[in-house]
């Protein structure tokens, strides 16, 4: 397969083992710069192993994984990001013992940052005032939703072209579940890229442009969101015709 | 009173040096989950560093700071040499791991040096006494609580106000996200070691200014008391492992001073009585980390 000019992430025939378990059996995506591609699919599928493995932090083999059109097999971590592919891992994982500001800085540490810190950090407090409001609160104490929004707003401070977004609605309340979608929209408005994660189908292909669904490790169906809504198997497995 | 507010001072002293050690094991463990039964030998590379650099004719405030040196850069060796490869291994092959390079340095240190302790000459002017009222003073015990109260205080200051702190206390609640802030993790984990190296260097210093001599095996039991200072306060917790520290320290003074005569010899068993107590009550230690999540 050649790459298109647009394309940002190139996978194909990706395998994520942990032992002898395979959680992701060689499958084939691709995200074009300035779209939202969504990853759908049962706990368990092989979703958070993807996006894990893209950024290496899972144990991966693939016959081509490129991000803008450098190849990321061996990169660890800290480099992938340094590239500008980052990830909001699932739960949040925001730095608790430490305040929404260091949460912020390390976010934008010298090495990873591609920006000017000082002026990214202004955008995120104008972005999320609320952070403004919590700057000096130790990030354990925000509420779920907060702590979402810090985690975003931490991420967006190495100024990635490509955001990975691991079940970013996880456990919240409906209205704040809401805002998140609002906020992905947004982010993709101002010419980011993003890989979202979601169990929740119906708000995920609402403001998605095409999308993937995995099951047992391997992918089912893909298509545009327009395709995937219209899909009988998402009708009946997700949106509950 | 007098006799209560004495061994206070007993307690900080002896509990400051427990402290300065588990913190050095507590930074390690907190980010790649290695107790590192090695950072004894760490005391004991100092202490002969500071003997051979006062030999050699250096003064004695070049000789500390060729140890805590020597020490610093023995810790980044270590994890560069022994623990780099083993990263990610399981706890048990860490374990092992920090057995086999203790096991190693001190039979280095035996071949090599010596198996019988060699005297460090400790300025005069660190022997006195001072006396302030109803209370004496030895100026080892007066510069270790200072020396381990600058030492927190400095640790304390790196954590909160530098880039390189910040990091460390990241990593040591989540080192695979720290990772997705592009710090590297060789370098954070290279860090923790050369800070866990001179703190176990100070602790050292503070040994050997007090015994005035240097063996192999000098680390092996400090070492052992810090990790159960480290275990009472939470193991990975650094304000756990100082609070473990001083409360070791205390208990052992208390001990020392108030136990009957006849039952002095089974001190260090009552001591882990108490600890037992302590942990059957927080099984996680006293300052275990925990997160707080709102929803």
């Amino acid at each position: 397969m050649t790459a298109p000019d647009d394309t940002l992430l190139l996978i194909e025939d990706l395998t994520v083992s942990y032992g002898a378990v395979e959680a992701v059996r060689g499958i084939d995506l691709t995200v074009r710069r300035g779209e939202i591609v969504t990853l759908l699919g049962a706990n368990g599928a092989g979703k958070s192993s993807t996006l894990n493995a893209i950024v290496g932090l899972a144990p991966r083999k693939a016959r081509r994984m490129e991000f803008s059109g450098s190849d990321l097999q061996g990169v660890p971590p800290e480099t992938v990001v340094r590239r500008g592919l980052t990830l909001v891992p699932e739960g949040r994982r925001v730095f608790s013992s430490l305040t929404v500001d260091e949460n912020l800085m390390l976010g934008g540490a010298k090495h990873a940052t591609r920006g000017d810190p000082a002026a990214v950090k202004a955008d995120m407090l104008e972005r999320f005032p609320i952070l403004a409001e919590r700057l000096h609160q130790n990030a354990g104490s925000l509420s779920g939703g907060e702590q979402q929004m810090l985690a975003i707003a931490r991420a967006l401070m190495s100024s990635p072209d490509l955001l990975l977004l691991d079940e970013p609605s996880l456990g919240l309340a409906p209205q704040v579940v809401d805002q998140i979608f609002d906020l992905i929209g947004s982010l993709r408005e101002r010419g980011l890229t993003i890989l979202l994660v979601e169990q929740n189908v119906a708000q995920s292909l609402e403001i998605a442009d095409r999308g993937y669904v995995l099951a047992n490790g391997r992918i089912e169906l893909q298509g545009s969101a327009e395709e995937l809504r219209a899909s009988p198997e998402i009708q009946d497995a997700y949106l509950g015709a | 009173m007098d006799i209560f507010l004495q061994q206070l001072l007993n307690a900080l002293s002896l509990g400051g040096t427990y402290a300065l050690l588990a913190l050095g094991l507590a930074v390690v463990f907190s980010i790649i989950g290695l107790i590192n039964f090695a950072h004894g030998e760490l005391m004991t590379v100092t202490g002969y560093a500071i003997c051979f650099a006062l030999i050699w004719g250096l003064p004695f405030p070049l000789a500390v700071i060729a140890g805590l040196s020597v020490a610093m850069v023995a810790a980044f060796l270590m994890e560069r040499v022994a623990f780099r490869p083993v990263r990610g291994a399981s706890g048990t092959t860490l374990l092992l791991t920090s057995f086999a390079v203790s096991a190693i340095l001190r039979v280095l240190f035996q071949n090599l040096i010596s198996a019988r302790p060699i005297p460090v000459s400790i300025p005069a002017s660190l022997s006195g006494v001072l006396t302030v009222g109803p209370l004496h003073l030895g100026m080892i015990q007066l510069i270790s609580i200072i020396v381990t109260l600058v030492m927190l205080l400095g640790l304390n200051l790196f954590l909160h106000r530098t880039m390189a702190g910040r990091a460390m206390r990241a990593a040591a609640e989540d080192f695979a996200v720290l990772r997705l802030m592009g710090l590297r993790a060789n370098s954070v984990v290279a860090t923790a070691f050369v800070i866990s190296g001179l703190l176990a260097g100070v602790a050292g210093l503070l040994w050997v200014a007090q015994r005035g001599s240097v063996d192999p095996l000098m680390g092996a039991l400090p070492v052992l008391k810090a990790f159960i200072a480290a275990i009472i306060g939470g193991l990975g917790s650094l304000s756990g492992a100082v609070a473990g520290g001083f409360l070791l320290g205390f208990i052992e003074v208390i001990l020392q001073a108030y136990l009957p005569e006849s039952l002095l010899p089974y001190r260090d068993a009552f001591a882990i009585l108490v600890v037992i107590a302590v942990l059957l009550f927080r099984p996680q230690g006293l300052l275990a980390r925990k997160t707080l999540v709102k929803l």
